[in-house]
């Protein structure tokens, strides 16, 4: 037998023999920029140094750095985010079983292989956590203290949902249908994770149970062996380790919808800083965001023509423009659109700033095809979700 | 957990284990709970050790934004009693709260 601690061992060895430690594997330490903000680099099995926010259960951040590579997060630097600590730590793929239930004419028990049977679907798209940028609101609030790295695309391969669906037979009068997953609660009277979709949505065809990610297994801290993929929507609904789907003939009545993961019901889905939401709605789609990838804050650079790259992505209108300005936004040129890997995937752009001597704030800005763009002025809502300003990286030409 | 050490080493390996249950190792937490500057906050602190890493671990108080104050966590305790249903009484929830106040 061996145990834990020489499992951890062993791995710290293979990271470079860094953080030496019985109890700890992690090497460094990183700083976010918000009070708080000192985390430990961890690698956990299968993933390589993250930010760790938390160890149980486990919620890891990608660092920013990453995302200056391409439009493709590896799989082990993506993001990982649990609510509830009784995480799956031994799965048999080939017992394992998604059950199909609820209103439907024949429930179904379906294997892996039954699932990869199927007429197969591929997409590339971005998994953001609602409470993304969390760190940076001002009023700060409680949750997860997040900086911008809790976001990641990938290539998923699964079946679309509208497939097993339709398997089973949906019955008339189904409204909504409901995803669980192996991890649960520590304590029996925790409420259990679980999410609702409404019936056309999860029929719309693009919403897919995934078993591929990036051409490989899903990583078992992103849902191994079966994930929910809801493209454009946020992490929320990406239901991990998915076991359990539900055709309901009415409204799903969960604390993770009815109470948890809520926005205020407005046009910008905002309210005064630190003030409530009246009304609230379940948080759905993302807003558009853009990063500076390749110059981070603070960062010296040679005066001239400064090259800025970076990654752009929206709630599925996909990618229309990105633009750049120096002069806090008085003037704005436009960047170069990379690759398009399809419409809910991070689209890369390339630009040039000619920097003069001094201190220079570097603005990105990115519009959808559906005309969404970024705020000059953070918003605020209770949560702290849905971060979209435009950003700032601040460098200093010399 | 335990695990065998055939499925250790595979997994320390990375590699693939087919037609078998695959092991996940998670590495334990090590964040420890600060002890408090007065000791008229001992009582909140024990209680804080007796109950709040029965669900997670303790960095999720650590990286809360500093010196939020009383307010900020009562309202964060009555949630965990509340709303994740932790088995806390009112007195020690009040004495947690308060530790946690003057500590982070």
């Amino acid at each position: 037998m061996i145990d834990r601690r020489d499992l951890l061992r062993g791995m710290a060895i293979g990271l470079g023999g860094a953080g030496l430690s019985a109890r700890a594997l992690h090497a460094e330490e990183a700083m976010l920029p918000f009070g708080n903000g000192e985390r430990p680099l961890v690698a956990f099995p299968g993933k390589r140094p993250l930010l760790q926010m938390t160890a149980r259960p486990p919620q890891l951040e990608t660092p920013f750095s990453v995302f200056d590579h391409g439009a493709i997060t590896p799989n082990d630097a993506f993001f990982v985010r649990y609510h509830l600590a009784d995480i799956p730590t031994r799965i048999d793929p080939d017992a394992f079983r998604l059950d199909v239930k609820g209103h439907v004419e024949r429930p179904l028990s379906l294997s892996l292989a039954d699932l990869k049977g199927m007429p197969g679907a591929e997409v590339v798209a971005v998994n953001q956590c609602s409470g993304n940028s969390r760190g940076f609101f001002e009023p700060r609030m409680a949750g997860g203290q997040l900086a911008n790295g809790a976001m990641g695309c990938a290539r998923f391969t699964g079946v679309p949902l509208k497939a097993v669906l339709d398997k089973a037979g949906v019955k008339g009068g189904a409204v909504q249908v409901a995803f669980e997953g192996l991890d649960g609660p520590v304590l029996p009277e925790t409420p259990d994770f679980a999410k609702a979709l409404t019936l056309d949505h999860a029929r719309d065809g693009e919403v897919m149970l995934a078993w591929g990610m990036n051409g490989q297994d899903l990583p078992w801290l992103n849902g191994f062996p079966l994930r929910l993929v809801v493209p454009g929507y946020y992490g929320t609904y990406w239901v991990k380790h998915l076991n359990a789907v539900s055709v309901l003939d009415k409204p799903f009545e969960g604390f993770w919808m009815k109470s948890a993961y809520r926005i205020p019901d407005n046009e910008c889905a905002c309210t005064e800083p630190g003030k409530a939401a009246d009304r609230t709605v379940p948080i759905g789609r993302l807003n558009v965001r853009s990063f500076v990838t390749n110059l981070t804050d603070g960062q010296e650079v040679r005066a001239g023509q400064v090259p800025l790259r970076g990654i752009a992505f929206d709630g599925g209108s996909g990618i229309r423009a990105v633009e750049v300005s120096t002069d806090d936004g008085r003037s704005w040129a436009g960047a170069s659109l990379g690759q398009d890997l399809g419409r809910y995937a991070f689209r890369t752009w390339t630009s040039e700033v000619a920097l003069a001597p001094g201190a220079h704030a570097l603005r990105v800005r990115a519009t959808g095809n559906d005309g969404g763009t970024q705020p000059m002025e953070p918003r605020w809502n209770p949560a702290g979700y849905m971060r979209n300003v435009v950003e700032t990286t601040r460098v200093r030409a010399a | 957990m335990r695990l065998t050490g055939s499925v250790a080493l595979l997994l320390a390996l990375g590699g693939p284990l087919a037609a078998a249950p695959q092991d996940y190792a998670l590495p334990e937490p090590t964040a420890q709970l600060r002890a408090p500057a007065d000791p008229a906050h001992r009582p909140g602190f024990e209680a804080a050790q007796g109950n709040c890493m029965v669900c997670h671990s303790v960095d999720y108080i650590a990286m809360q934004p500093p010196r939020k104050g009383a307010g900020f966590w009562e309202s964060e305790v009555t949630k965990m009693v509340k709303v994740y249903h932790a088995p806390v009484g009112e007195a020690d929830a009040k004495a947690i709260a308060a530790y946690l106040a003057a500590t982070y």
